[in-house]
């Protein structure tokens, strides 16, 4: 009899909400779920064979030639990238040019290195120039091409130029053009509409590609040991070579990801600062 | 490296399919997958249109026939080779693969069915004198990346800078453009070169003696350790033609010398 008078609810406390939405188990859903379980179950198993087949006394022989190999990935895409986006400028200048010489000229050199691999390019600058040596000599440039170093930062160089520039120039006509009438009608010159109005917004468009740029150019550095520069992938290759052990390949992906993780969390940084007047 | 195997097998589905037939088919004539680089001349090269050809491809062809097997050739990058293999992807790799105690530790080896002493190649006016530590200071040696000369150099020359190069074709280049003062690899194939239009830049310095730990016997087949009756099988076929003159009739139509080396 008492249990019946406690069970009365206040009627006050029901609030109104919607309906929970129906979350049935969908065919897709289970294929998601089964995916998700699928890649953790390979990443635990990475994990735990990277654990038991951790031997130190490859530690000790390998780890420190893994970090010139680092080093020696990270100076050169730090290189080639700064030095791809001080060419990459002019290139989209041109790009964006009425004239059409400048802009044939601009198109051409994108569709070249855009269309042919990096590691062709690499190949043909390293090897395919040293096949003349003797003309390099006539005119004096065999000193910068003889060494490997300076092959591949041309090569990367001009490479990554060629994206850029192609990232810059969209992100330049992303700009709306009522930005340059607005700048216009402000009686402001186009130089100052360039650098204080069009590129500031462009460059917040371009942040984005700049960053895949960045994370595409570390990991295709990976080919340069083809012209016998012993990069990350190249200390790699020469202890796989040694220890016929997959654990060299394992550890060298995981300082790839490891890397490109550390890039992506500093875009994602740098975007926060740059879009914090954007944010409501 | 129990468990690598494991985790390589895990990983891929196909190598399992691949091994479990090659087991099942262990009953029927004997097919075998055999794979070399074809970059190596005169041992291995590729023809214009893709065939494998050179001593390696026919001594393994006269090893089929032998065994009274059915053989495919593939084509398989160096550096590869191993972790291929391991995985299934061939049943045998014949391609001057030195035996080495390194290896050994991996995939199991034929007896060798050629040993040739390995040597210096630099440009003919030199002045490298020798094929000592102190001949080779303070000069940029070019080698094949992971072959027993690039451990040979980078352990003995360590007054010189080595450069590890993918394939012979590479070091050729690079020997011929003056980027590098010498080469280190196996006479044979050195000498071969030396007679082409491009290697007629270059001349041998001098032959290296062979340090057995480096080294090791001389070249044989390689394959899986799972699959010590097809190593056997190899061994028979290699005393075989060695017996019945058809190594000799392949060796004469390469070299004037015996490749096979002495007898043990």
């Amino acid at each position: 009899m008492t249990m019946t008078g406690n069970t009365t609810a206040p009627a006050a406390e029901t609030v109104l909400r919607p309906p929970a939405l129906p979350h049935p188990w969908t065919g897709t859903r289970v294929v998601g779920y089964a995916l998700v379980g699928l890649w953790l179950a390979l990443f635990i198993g990475l994990a735990i064979y990277l654990y038991n087949s951790w031997r130190i006394d490859l530690f000790e022989t390998y780890a420190p030639k893994y970090w010139s190999g680092l080093q020696t990935t990270l100076i050169l895409v730090a290189i080639s990238s700064l030095l791809g986006a001080l060419v990459s400028i002019p290139i989209a200048i041109a790009g964006l040019s009425k004239n059409r010489f400048w802009h044939a000229i601009s198109t051409g050199y994108v569709y070249f290195f855009r269309g042919t691999p990096l590691l062709a390019q690499t190949f043909l600058i390293y090897y395919g120039l040293g096949s003349l040596r003797p003309q390099m000599q006539e005119l004096g440039l065999w000193f910068f091409f003889r060494d490997a170093w300076n092959c591949a930062i041309l090569a990367f160089t001009l490479n990554t130029a060629a994206y850029q520039a192609e990232i810059l120039r969209g992100a330049i006509k992303s700009v709306s053009i009522g930005q340059w009438e607005g700048a216009a009608a402000l009686g402001l010159p186009t130089r100052v509409t360039f650098w204080k109005v069009i590129l500031p917004q462009a460059l917040i468009v371009a942040l984005r590609p700049y960053g895949n740029e960045l994370i595409l150019l570390l990991k295709g550095s990976a080919i340069v040991a083809i012209i016998t520069i012993y990069d990350l992938m190249g200390e790699t290759r020469r202890a796989y070579a040694r220890t016929f052990d997959f654990q060299t390949y394992l550890w060298a992906a995981v300082i790839y990801f490891v890397m490109v993780e550390l890039i992506r969390n500093l875009w994602n940084w740098i975007e926060r600062r740059l879009t914090r007047h954007l944010v409501r | 490296m129990r468990i690598m195997k494991r985790f390589a097998l895990a990983a891929s589905a196909a190598a399992i399919v691949l091994t479990m037939g090659a087991a099942a088919g262990a009953q029927e004539p004997l097919k075998l997958t055999i794979a070399s680089e074809g970059a190596y001349p005169p041992f291995n090269t590729l023809t214009p249109d893709g065939k494998l050809e050179g001593f390696d491809i026919d001594i393994a062809k006269a090893l089929c026939d032998e065994m009274k097997a059915e053989c495919t050739f593939v084509a398989q990058d160096w550096d590869g080779a191993i972790p291929a293999l391991q995985a299934g992807k061939f049943d045998a790799f014949i391609a001057s693969m030195s035996i080495t105690d390194e290896r050994k530790k991996q995939v199991a080896f034929s007896d060798k069915y050629y040993n040739t002493p390995p040597a210096i190649a630099a440009p003919k006016d030199t002045d490298i004198k020798g094929v000592t530590k102190e001949d080779l200071a303070g000069k940029t040696i070019g080698v094949q990346g992971s072959t027993t000369h690039a451990n040979y150099s980078e352990k003995t020359y360590t007054d010189s800078t080595i450069k590890s190069y993918p394939t012979a074709d590479e070091y050729r280049l690079d020997l011929v453009n003056g980027r590098l003062d010498a080469v280190n690899d196996d006479s044979v194939t050195l000498t071969e070169w030396l007679k082409t239009p491009d290697g007629a830049c270059c001349k041998i310095v001098g032959l290296i003696t062979p340090v057995e730990a480096i080294h090791g016997p001389g070249a044989g087949v390689a394959i899986r350790k799972e699959r010590p009756e097809l190593v056997a099988k190899f061994n028979e076929a290699i005393k075989a033609i060695r017996a019945n003159g058809t190594y000799k009739k392949i060796n004469d139509k390469y070299f004037d010398f015996d490749a096979y080396g002495s007898e043990n």
